[in-house]
């Protein structure tokens, strides 16, 4: 799994990768009453909005940590919202994007350095 | 990730801090600007169980950074007057009254609560983000006959829910016989208290005005009951939203009205007849159907909750009005907001759509409030 400053997480099986939101960021969330997953067949560039989770208090925009397709949404949470917040990093994903640009994901933080970059926050 | 909607973004670098602020921190509080001020918006609960927490049992909020004042002189009852739309000359001692300051135009300075809780002139608790503006609004119009003191020495704690008053009985048995709007001036804690039974959740509950020195040890005391939770900012919003209730500089800011707003409530019969409060012209107009927008209540019938700035249109799809505020109800378990629609559309019952990322969203103008008022009018 890699992350980005924005706690998004990436896990990437063949060329296909499943994003979703740190069990930091839910936790900072608090409990999640709504999500928005993107439409499959759209494109996102990396750092595009891809969903959109909500709690009581505000809306948060959940970008794209790689470019591609998507090719898949998990679209359970519409009806479990809160299995952002139960799962974050497991079965509260967003949805899949086969990898554009698999180079990109590279870039992004192992479990090590993203709990680093958490410690100083 | 990053939030599309933020915080109020504080007035001045450097924030102030109430009484509580020590306690806050201690109990796990995430603290944020708001109104200049660093204030709790959750505790560890979160802001879902901290409301449901408020609705079931009794929540305790920090409200310091609301501007506590008097105003005195020789008839502070017929001065405030010139300011607001309110019947002060006839409020009775022990009783408070909601009210606003108005401009000329008629428009919402703030809104605010003042009350005779005891013979020492009147007490008035405005918002913290308005507060410097009110006092300074207050003594050009009211002039050195009627001199404000702001009470900046005190702390302000409300303890709201249908476990408030059982709870408060404990520490101060002389609050059981007041009602909805009722305040007094009493010792409570061991130190001079003035206490109300009103807040601003739509529950039963009070507001405890106490000196800043023991805010501390009253915080500690009433939390002590295991009915009662600190609950913060987050939660405030989301209560008060389910009870209908504006919050000044969301639903209500100086170009709106009283009729606007749907606070024609406030309006006295007495000062209406005399058409002697600022921007008389245009209220009286707009309560004689004059109105170019109100204040309505709209339940999100699908999709993302609709939050302030979300536009509102007619079944046709023409845009019509605006979301002041709106959020997702814990009670109802789907969104609702206050919103801006021309008086033709007002009619509980008439279909809209709230337009949220693009997407039209059905929404229902429904009554106010969202979640029922259990406010003790008589005891």
């Amino acid at each position: 799994m890699r992350f980005t400053k924005d706690h998004e997480w990436v896990e990437v099986s063949g060329d296909v990768a499943t994003i979703g939101i740190t069990a930091y960021a839910a936790e900072q969330l608090g409990d999640v009453v709504f999500v928005e997953v993107p439409d499959v067949g759209k494109s996102v560039s990396a750092g595009d909005g891809l969903a959109v989770v909500e709690s009581v208090k505000a809306a948060s925009d959940v970008y794209a940590p790689v470019s591609g397709e998507v090719v898949e949404a998990n679209g359970a949470l519409g009806e479990s919202p809160d299995t952002v917040n139960a799962a974050p990093e497991a079965a509260g994903w967003f949805a899949k994007v086969r990898l554009s640009d698999p180079a990109e994901v590279d870039k992004l933080m192992d479990r090590p350095a993203y709990e680093a970059f958490l410690a100083t926050l | 990730m990053s939030e599309t909607i933020a915080v109020d973004t504080p007035a001045e670098p450097v924030l102030k801090t109430t009484p509580l602020n020590a306690a806050h921190l201690a109990a796990g509080a995430r603290m944020v600007p708001f109104a200049g001020y660093s204030m709790p918006v959750q505790y560890i609960d979160g802001v879902m169980k901290e409301h449901l927490w408020t609705r079931e049992h009794a929540g305790l909020f920090d409200v310091s950074h609301m501007g506590q004042a008097r105003l005195r002189g020789a008839d502070p009852l017929a001065a405030f007057e010139r300011l607001t739309p309110g019947d002060f000359k006839g409020l009775k001692a022990g009783r408070q009254r909601y009210s606003m300051l108005l401009n000329q135009a008629g428009g919402i300075v703030d809104d605010l609560m003042a009350a005779r809780p005891d013979d020492d002139g009147l007490f008035v608790v405005v918002n913290g983000a308005c507060k410097d503006g009110d006092y300074e609004l207050m003594a050009a119009v009211l002039g050195p006959a009627t001199p404000i003191q702001r009470l900046e020495d005190r702390a302000l704690l409300a303890l709201q829910g249908p476990e408030a008053a059982a709870v408060l009985a404990v520490h101060a048995p002389q609050i059981a016989d007041m009602a909805f709007m009722d305040a007094r001036a009493m010792t409570a804690f061991g130190v001079d208290a003035i206490v109300s039974r009103s807040g601003y959740t739509g529950e039963d509950g009070y507001e405890i005005s106490v000196p800043a020195a023991a805010a501390p040890a009253v915080w500690a005391t009433l939390l002590a009951d295991e009915r009662v939770r600190p609950i913060g900012l987050g939660a405030r919003d989301s209560l008060r939203l389910e009870a209908g209730l504006p919050l000044y500089g969301h639903d209500l800011d100086e170009t709106v009205s009283p009729v606007e707003g749907d606070l024609v409530f406030a309006l006295s019969k007495r000062r209406r007849q005399a058409g002697d409060f600022p921007g008389a012209a245009r209220i009286l107009k707009e309560l004689a159907g004059g109105a170019a927008r109100t204040k309505v209540c709209l339940r999100i019938l699908e999709g993302a909750p609709a939050r302030e700035g979300a536009e509102v249109a007619d079944e046709a799809g023409a845009v019509v009005g605006v979301v002041t505020s709106g959020g997702y109800s814990p009670c109802l378990k789907g969104g609702v907001a206050l919103a801006f629609v021309p008086p033709a559309l007002k009619a509980v019952g008439t279909k809209l759509k709230v337009i949220v990322r693009g997407k039209a969203q059905a929404a229902e103008v429904v009554a106010s409030p969202f979640v029922p008022h259990r406010y003790v009018r008589k005891v």
